[in-house]
C-alpha cells in the first residue's frame, strides 16, 4: 500500500501546508509519495520533502499544468494513485487544492474532506475532524468509500522532521489534451510572505482612519516578520489590496501571532482569525468585542501605541 | 443564454453556533437563514449579466421546504425561476451529484455559485460539479466579462491573481469584488411571489460519508491588559510566556 500526496510550490519554493500534508500522510503510511506537476518546482527543494516522511517524489515538470486546469491535474494525480495502489490522497486546503481534491474524488468514486483539523481516527472506521462554520466548530466526519481524498487545514500537525533529503523521479502523466483555461496574465504580490502561511500577522482596521496611516503597520510587521492584513471595510474602501481582508468573506489564516490594531472584532471577522494561536488586540475602546478573543490586550491610542511597540521590539532583536 | 446559480441556505454570519441532541444536531432555535455571502455575490453578478444580454437565471437549493423563503429572495432580487432538489443537504459529492443530474438537461451556458459555503466550507461543488459534467471549472472568481462565446475572468491564486479566459460553458465559484450584493426592492418582492418555484426529488444518491459528532473549540481563558506606558512587558509575555517571537 501506499499514499499520495499533490504538493504545490510558489516561488520555486515548497509550500508549508504541502510539507503539513507530507508529514500528515506518513503518520498514515510508510510509503509516501510526493506529487509535483507544472514548471513552479525547484528540484532540489522537493527532495527536501524526503525530511518530512516523503519515500518518492514525483514530478511531472510539463507546463501544461500551469494553467490551473483542475481536471487535467486531477487525472494525473488519479493515474498516479492507480499505477501505486494507493487509496488516499493527502493535500493541503487552498483555491486549487480543494478543487484538484474534488475532481479526484469524482475520479476515483473517493469519500472527500476538506478543511481537516487533525489526523484520522481509524479505531473504528476512518473518522476525521473538519473545521467548519469558518472556525467556529468541528464536526467528526467518517469517510466510507474505500479511496479517499483528504484536504488538510494549516496547523493540522505539528512537523517534525523523520526522514532525510531524497532523490526525485521525473513522469510523463498520460493525460489528454493541454487544459481549457488560457492564462493571458499572471500579477503576483509584491513581498515575500503569503498571507495564508503566514507564521506572523499584523492587521488594521477603520480605527487606522485612512490609508496614508498604513507606515506604521508596515514597519511593525516589517521588524517582526510578518504579513500585513486588514478588515473588510478597509479593503472595501480601497485603503488596502483586497488579498489582504481576512475574515468570514476574506482570507482564513491561522498564524502563531495575530496583531489586530484598530480593529473592533466583529464576529465575521474574527471568524477568519480566530485558529490563531496568540491574539494581541490594540484597541482605543475598553469595550471593543475583539478584547474577548484576545490572549494580551493594551487599552489606547495605535497612533500612540504602535511606534512605541516597534522600538520596543527594536531594542528587543 | 442561460444561467444556474447555485446558493446555499446558511446561519447569518452573527448567529451563535451550538449543537444539541448530544451533539450530533446544529441547533438552528433563534438563528436567522440567509443566502450564503459568496453565493450572493454569484447572483448579483448573473443579475448583472442577465440586464447585459437578457439571460434568464434560474435559482437553485439543494433543501428542504424552509429553505423556500431563501430561494424567493434570490428571484426578489432578479432570477428569473426556482429550482429546490428536495433533499437534506449531507455531504458536498451528495449535493453535486444532484445538481449535476438535473443539471445535464439543462443545457446552461454557465453555472454560478459562491466559493464556497459558510456552514460547512468546504469549498468542493464547483469542482465535483464541473468534473461530474466535464465542464470547466474555475475558483474563486473575482471578475467576469463576457466576450463572445467565452468569458475573461479574474481567479485569485494564493500570492495573487490571473486573467484567464474560458470558453463556455464553465463554472465559476465566485468571491468580492465580482459584483455588488443586492438587495430586493418592493417591486422585486411582489414579483417573486408569482415566479415559478419547482420542487425536484432528490432521494436516491449513494453517500460517500457519514457525519458524526460536532464540537466547539476551546475557549479563551481571557485577555491580559498591559498598560500602555510599559509596553515592554509586551514584548517580554510574547517572548517568554507565548513564545511566538
Ligand atoms: C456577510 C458579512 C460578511 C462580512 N465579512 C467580513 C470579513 O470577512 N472580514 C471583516 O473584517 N469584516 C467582515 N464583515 C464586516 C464586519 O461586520 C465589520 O463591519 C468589520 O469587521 C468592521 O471592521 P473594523 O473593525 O475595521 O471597523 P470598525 O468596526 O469601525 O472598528 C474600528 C475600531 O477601531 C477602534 N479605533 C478607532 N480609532 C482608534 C485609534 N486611534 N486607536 C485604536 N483603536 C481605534 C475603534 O474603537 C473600533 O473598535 C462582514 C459583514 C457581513 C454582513
Amino acid at each position: 500500500m501506499s499514499i499520495v500526496v499533490f504538493v504545490e510550490s510558489s516561488d520555486k519554493k515548497v509550500k508549508k501546508t504541502s510539507m503539513e500534508a507530507v508529514f500528515y500522510a506518513s503518520k498514515i503510511d510508510n510509503n509516501v509519495i510526493a506529487v509535483a506537476l507544472g514548471s513552479a518546482h525547484d528540484e532540489s527543494q522537493l527532495g527536501e520533502l524526503g525530511k518530512w516522511g516523503a519515500t518518492d517524489v514525483l514530478l511531472d515538470s510539463a507546463n501544461k499544468f500551469d494553467s490551473g486546469d483542475l481536471s487535467l491535474s486531477a487525472s494525473a494525480i488519479s493515474e498516479v494513485m492507480k499505477t501505486k495502489n494507493a487509496k488516499i490522497l493527502v493535500l493541503a486546503t487552498s483555491p486549487f487544492g480543494s478543487g484538484l481534491a474534488a475532481c479526484v474524488a469524482v475520479q476515483l468514486n473517493a469519500s472527500l474532506a476538506t478543511n481537516v483539523a487533525e489526523l484520522p481516527d481509524t479505531s473504528s472506521g476512518f473518522v476525521v475532524k473538519r473545521s467548519i462554520f469558518t472556525g467556529k466548530a468541528f464536526q467528526n466526519v467518517n469517510l466510507t468509500n474505500e479511496n479517499k481524498v483528504i484536504a488538510i487545514k494549516k496547523n493540522a500537525v505539528d512537523v517534525v522532521e523523520n526522514g532525510s533529503v531524497i532523490n526525485i523521479s521525473s513522469f510523463s502523466a498520460e493525460v489528454d489534451g493541454e487544459g481549457k483555461i488560457k492564462v493571458k496574465d499572471v500579477d503576483m504580490i509584491q513581498g515575500d510572505i503569503l498571507l495564508p502561511e503566514a507564521e506572523r500577522v499584523v492587521s488594521a482596521g477603520r480605527g487606522l482612519k485612512g490609508p496614508e496611516n498604513w507606515g506604521m503597520v508596515e514597519e511593525l510587521a516589517s521588524v517582526l516578520k510578518a504579513a500585513t492584513a486588514c478588515s473588510k471595510p478597509v479593503s472595501d474602501m480601497d485603503w488596502r489590496p483586497h488579498h489582504e481582508h481576512v475574515g468570514q468573506t476574506g482570507i482564513k489564516v491561522s498564524p502563531q501571532l495575530y496583531i489586530a490594531i484598530g480593529i473592533s472584532g466583529a464576529i465575521q471577522h474574527l471568524a477568519g482569525v480566530n485558529s490563531s494561536k496568540t491574539i494581541v488586540v490594540i484597541n482605543k475602546d475598553p469595550e471593543a468585542p475583539f478584547f474577548k478573543e484576545a490572549d494580551y490586550g493594551i487599552v489606547g491610542d495605535a497612533f500612540e501605541v504602535v511606534p512605541k511597540l516597534i522600538e520596543a521590539l527594536k531594542a528587543n532583536n | 443564454m442561460k444561467i444556474l446559480v447555485c446558493i446555499s441556505h446558511v446561519p447569518d454570519t452573527t448567529s451563535r453556533i451550538n449543537f444539541i441532541d448530544n451533539n450530533q444536531k446544529f441547533d438552528t432555535s433563534g438563528v436567522q437563514f440567509i443566502i450564503g455571502p459568496y453565493d450572493d455575490y454569484a447572483l448579483a453578478k448573473a443579475v448583472d449579466l442577465k440586464e447585459e444580454t437578457g439571460a434568464t437565471v434560474t435559482v437553485l437549493n439543494v433543501g428542504r421546504a424552509e429553505t423556500e423563503p431563501t430561494l424567493r429572495k434570490a428571484l426578489a432580487i432578479g432570477a428569473d425561476n426556482a429550482v429546490r432538489i428536495d433533499a437534506d443537504p449531507l455531504d458536498s459529492i451528495q449535493v453535486a451529484t444532484l445538481i449535476s443530474n438535473y443539471a445535464k438537461g439543462e443545457s446552461f451556458d454557465m453555472i454560478l455559485m459562491g466559493r464556497e459555503s459558510i456552514d460547512y466550507n468546504g469549498g468542493v461543488v464547483h469542482g465535483l460539479l464541473g468534473e461530474m459534467l466535464n465542464i470547466t471549472s474555475i475558483s474563486p472568481v473575482m471578475t467576469l466579462k463576457l466576450n463572445g462565446g467565452s468569458a475573461e475572468m479574474t481567479r485569485e491564486i494564493e500570492g495573487g491573481k490571473e486573467q484567464v479566459e474560458v470558453a463556455m460553458p464553465f463554472i465559476a465559484g465566485c468571491q468580492e469584488p465580482i459584483a455588488e450584493w443586492k438587495i430586493p426592492n418592493m417591486r422585486g418582492i411582489m414579483t417573486a411571489r408569482s415566479k415559478p418555484l419547482d420542487v425536484i426529488d432528490g432521494s436516491a444518491v449513494d453517500m460517500h460519508s457519514d457525519a458524526g459528532e460536532y464540537s466547539l473549540p476551546k475557549t479563551k481563558s481571557g485577555v491580559k491588559l498591559i498598560d500602555p506606558e510599559n509596553i515592554g512587558e509586551l514584548v517580554n509575555l510574547l517572548k517568554n510566556e507565548a513564545k511566538v517571537i
